[in-house]
């Protein structure tokens, strides 16, 4: 029972912690609220989907989340750092140390093979896997050697996980992973998004406008116009082998 | 007025490139700028220098000869081709200048009594004209009063033929004989120690003994002569009078000097402009063609809206059009600023009665339709691309990057780099035609660098060669005509004088089988210490006991080869022909030259050791005393100052040199500064997404930074070298370009050169790569991600 408590907390060690965080753009002379007063804690090890249509905030709330952005009200913390007021180096050095990035268009630099991807990140970072290995982990061991126009879709995303993955991050943040590709590829891509979150213990969040992707996750927090409007919690995780769309 | 939509695109699409319109602007404005400076400086100096000379009767023919009787200028006006003749008196007489403690040298020339000379008429500057019935009244040279501070009413001391006398200045003159007033085998002008006198000849007759004759003729022809055949018949009647050759224009100094400006003024002005113009061409084209593409699906679009194909090319072509005639306005007022500059320097260089800065519109439409060609061009491919682009595949992205393991990759080159150092190769080996042409525009930036600089470093050789290893006298002193060799136990005995070396110096034509050229032969010491002859390497060249070193340049305008017999026509004494076995070639940089050994000259002509003049070495301390000395002996013809020439030419070299340097500079910077914004925006934009990746990565700033302009210093690396090679290629065609009888210009490009050079193109590549990082700082991370390129 000790044992059991001591393990429900070091699971629900909070790796972030959002309070009442708001964003405003400024797009010509309209003001846009992006995010408004969201209040959000995501646990280490947990693979969370982030659900809403488009302009439902999931993005900038992932953004902010990832030291990309910074928001405009409201705080939000990295274990003990305050991300709130830290200025671009200090962000730099946080998404170098602690955030993998997914987007949904693969990001790859053109010029580097599939192997080259991966070794950039890892030669910046202190405690990263060997490329070939992070390549193994995605199903890509023999494609190695591929630059990224001459892997299909599916094999380039995968390339991308496996260059976020590389140097064990503590989150991988995923912007619709799968939203360029077709379901039979998309599927390949969780599956591996997967795999990493239950190997490697890295805390996952994952942005979609696809409901059926839901089911593969810890916890499905939903948005909408800039706020959370729910968070349900899956007793168990759907393999994304049998989700369907 | 309403505009367009297309025409408001322009504007815009203008403003947005703006920082890249504002490089190609100054590169075309560089082009046209020396176009329009070189042309205009030029064709002023032509149309100044026709105007002069036709309205002063500006001879074709001259002639000096050691004495003639007046009658003989009736058989010379007989010879067919010739239009006019005018004889004279001309005497070159040391001068004693208030002011100057050294003596000067002046060339005395008679003008008609009371009448306006028939050619080589003067221009009174100011003063009036010579009253013939004064002895002692002269003209001087505008350019050797004002060195002088001499005014009409002064009065200079001079020997005339042995006598002591005292000249009255009446008036300051010019002549179209000395637009560029120089002594005979000078390299620049030394207005303080060489002026043109001009006396009336009643006075300066009788001064030399030429009471009813001459020992000058001047001739103008018909135009439709024959000068060779002029000059052979001249020679012929003069033969008998001590003639010592009559020569065209093209061997009189001053217009040879005039003409050869103007010669390497049409070089610079044609290859200069051509650099310029072709790199603000290869920018055009790399702008526009960037733009086309991303500008795809909007060329799309105004075509599926029924935009005719020539309509939407048109626009594009617009673009460059508008870029480069900004450039072109800014040229051309920046080349007319630079040419009335240049004009200032020759101003002080050559002496018109009237030389008005004029630009023809001649120059400033050649300067607008080469800038527009280039422009065209530039254009051309970008255009071309629009017209073939069918609507429907326009509205598609463009492909993706294709990267491939080139032969550099297959060749394992790459895998000692770091990841950032492989992406800068593969960028730049994907498109090897650009990353090419950018490291021509650099190397050519470079090059232009090491172009202005080689100026400096030719003449910097050629004074040291001159003046230190070929010249080591301090004083060389000439006579009227030559004396005996006790003359020098005389020089040796003079105050200060440490030592002396006698020369013996014949005026001669030189002739191999069907050329000619009129030369001085130089017996000189076998072992000469005080006057050496030097090559360019500066390395001095013996003298054989027997047989003649002649300069490597007479040679070659001879067709003589070592080995060859060449005949020596004497112009002087008995005119004996001496045939003499050229042995040795002396790659001198100065005049055109024949050396004997002064014994071997001596045995030839027969005679005893007579001596022309002699080159002293002088105590310092005792200088003005033999100065003094020498100005009232009535034996010396000249005296020259070995130290006095090195400041005068080092001086001339400042101001001359000065402004070319300075205008080469700006404009190379200009070039390596916009080539390097240029390729380092364009890669900006095209990469804005991937650099945007590696931020996100965790890449930082200055990492990012690192890699986009790495890729422009491996661009700038490539083209140093390169640059060296074309900046040396440039200054050898100059080299071979300037060698003229007078002076050749040595091809030294010294290690100081280069690094200069590439100091320059180094910081001007890192000011430009400031203004980059300032752009990449504004890069927005999320936008950049969002989009799909």
């Amino acid at each position: 029972m000790v044992s059991a408590g001591a393990k429900d907390v070091a699971v629900r060690e909070a790796l972030f912690e959002a309070r009442g965080l708001s964003k405003t753009y400024v797009v010509g002379e309209v003001v846009v609220s992006a995010l408004a007063g969201v209040d959000l804690d995501l646990f280490r090890g947990e693979l969370v989907v982030l659900l809403g249509p488009s302009g439902s905030g999931k993005s900038t709330l992932l953004n902010i989340l990832g030291g990309l952005d910074v928001p405009t009200h409201g705080r939000v913390r990295f274990l003990h750092h305050d991300l709130t007021n830290a200025g671009e180096e200090i962000l730099t050095r946080f998404r170098r140390e602690h955030v993998g990035f997914v987007f949904q268009f693969y990001n790859l630099i053109p010029s580097l093979t599939a192997r080259e991807n991966v070794a950039l990140v890892t030669e910046i970072a202190a405690r990263s896997m060997p490329p070939d290995e992070a390549l193994g982990l995605v199903g890509l061991a023999d494609r190695l050697d591929h630059f990224p126009a001459q892997l299909s879709g599916g094999e380039q995303q995968r390339v991308a996980i496996a260059r976020a993955v590389a140097k064990r991050p503590d989150v991988l943040l995923c912007d619709e992973p799968t939203g360029a590709l077709d379901c039979e590829t998309g599927k390949r891509v969780l599956e591996v998004l997967s795999r990493a979150n239950q190997e490697l213990g890295t805390t996952t969040a994952v942005i979609t406008h696809n409901a059926a992707i839901a089911g593969m996750a810890d916890r499905v927090i939903r948005m909408r116009s800039g706020s959370i409007t729910g968070i349900q919690v899956n007793e168990q995780r759907v393999h994304p082998a049998e989700l369907e769309w | 007025m309403v505009m367009r939509p297309l025409d408001r695109k322009l504007v815009r699409d203008l403003f947005h490139l703006r920082g890249q319109v504002v490089a190609i602007a100054l590169v075309v404005a560089c082009g046209v700028a020396t176009v329009v400076t070189t042309r205009t400086a030029y064709e002023s100096l032509v149309s100044a220098r026709a105007d002069y000379y036709a309205r002063y009767r500006f001879a074709d023919v001259f002639a000096h000869l050691e004495r003639a009787p007046d009658v003989l200028r009736a058989r010379i006006a007989e010879i067919p081709g010739v239009a006019a003749v005018e004889t004279r008196v001309v005497a070159d007489v040391t001068l004693d200048v208030p002011g100057l403690s050294e003596p000067a040298a002046g060339r005395l020339l008679s003008l008609p009594d009371g009448a306006d000379p028939r050619l080589n008429a003067v221009h009174l500057r100011g003063g009036r004209p010579l009253d013939a019935s004064r002895r002692d009244e002269v003209l001087v040279s505008e350019a050797f009063a004002q060195a002088n501070h001499l005014r009409v009413g002064d009065a200079i001391g001079a020997v005339l033929n042995g006598r002591w006398e005292r000249l009255r200045i009446v008036g300051i003159a010019l002549s179209p004989e000395y637009i560029y007033e120089i002594r005979p085998a000078d390299l620049f002008p030394d207005p303080r120690r060489f002026g043109v006198l001009w006396m009336s000849r009643a006075a300066l007759g009788p001064a030399f003994d030429l009471d009813g004759a001459f020992n000058d003729v001047s001739l103008a022809l018909v135009p439709e002569a024959n000068q060779e055949e002029v000059i052979a018949r001249v020679d012929r009647l003069l033969e008998r009078h001590g003639g010592l050759g009559a020569y065209g224009r093209d061997e009189q100094v001053s217009a040879r000097f005039i003409e050869d400006e103007i010669a390497q003024n049409r070089v610079t002005g044609t290859v200069l402009p051509a650099i310029f113009l072709g790199v603000a061409a290869f920018l055009l084209h790399i702008v526009l063609s960037r733009l086309v593409s991303t500008q795809r699906e909007q060329i799309a679009v105004l075509k599926a809206f029924g935009y005719p194909k020539r309509t939407v090319a048109l626009h594009y072509l617009l673009l460059a059009m508008t870029a480069v005639a900004i450039g072109a306005l800014l040229g051309i007022g920046l080349g007319l600023w630079l040419g009335s500059l240049v004009n200032g320097v020759y101003r002080e260089f050559y002496r018109f009665p009237r030389f008005p800065y004029e630009p023809g519109a001649a120059a400033v439409a050649i300067a607008v339709g080469v800038s527009a060609l280039a422009a065209a061009l530039g254009a051309l491919s970008a255009v071309l691309r629009v017209l073939d682009l069918p609507p429907a595949e326009a509205m598609r992205p463009e492909p993706p990057a294709r990267f491939r393991a080139g032969w550099i990759e297959r060749a394992g080159l790459l895998r000692r780099l770091a990841t950032p150092g492989r992406m800068v190769a593969r960028n730049l080996s994907r498109r090897p035609v650009r990353a090419g042409l950018s490291v021509l525009g650099l190397a050519l930036a470079v090059a232009i660098l090491i172009l202005a600089r080689f100026f400096s470093d030719a003449i910097q050789t050629l004074s040291d060669v001159q003046f230190r290893s070929a010249q080591r006298e301090d004083v060389a002193v000439s006579f009227h005509r030559p004396l005996s060799s006790h003359a020098r136990f005389e020089l040796a005995a003079l105050p200060g004088v440490l030592s002396s070396e006698t020369y013996r110096a014949v005026p001669a034509r030189i002739r191999f089988e069907h050329h000619s050229r009129r030369v001085a032969v130089m017996g000189l010491h076998a072992q000469p210490s005080l006057r050496r002859i030097v090559g360019r390497d500066g390395r001095p060249v013996s003298l054989p006991a027997d047989g003649a070193v002649l300069t490597s340049h007479l040679a070659r305008l001879l067709h003589v080869e070592p080995g060859d017999v060449v005949t020596l026509e004497v112009l002087e004494g008995r005119r004996p022909a001496l045939t003499v076995r050229v042995t040795t070639l002396a790659d001198e940089l100065l005049g055109l030259n024949v050396y004997l050994e002064d014994r071997a000259l001596a045995r030839l002509l027969e005679e005893e050791g007579s001596v022309s003049g002699a080159f002293l070495r002088v105590d310092a301390a005792a200088s003005d005393a033999l100065h003094q000395r020498l100005k009232r002996m009535p034996a010396v013809a000249g005296v020259g100052n070995r130290l006095a020439a090195l400041a005068s030419f080092e001086a001339t070299l400042a101001r001359n040199l000065g402004v070319m340097n300075g205008i080469l500079v700006a404009f190379s910077c200009v070039i390596a500064a916009a080539m390097v914004y240029n390729s380092a925006r364009i890669a900006l934009s095209e990469r804005s997404r991937e650099l945007a990746s590696l931020r996100v990565l965790g890449f930082s700033q200055r990492e990012v930074t690192q890699m986009l302009l790495g890729e422009q210093a491996m661009l700038l690396v490539l083209a140093l070298p390169l640059g060296f090679w074309i900046g040396h290629g440039l200054a050898k065609l100059l080299a071979d370009a300037y060698a003229w009888e007078l002076f050749r210009m040595p091809l030294v490009v010294t290690p100081r050169t280069y690094a200069y050079a590439s100091l320059i193109a180094v910081l001007a590549a890192l000011g430009s790569g400031a203004l980059v990082r300032h752009r990449l700082r504004g890069l927005d991370l999320v936008a950049s991600l969002k989009s799909r390129d």
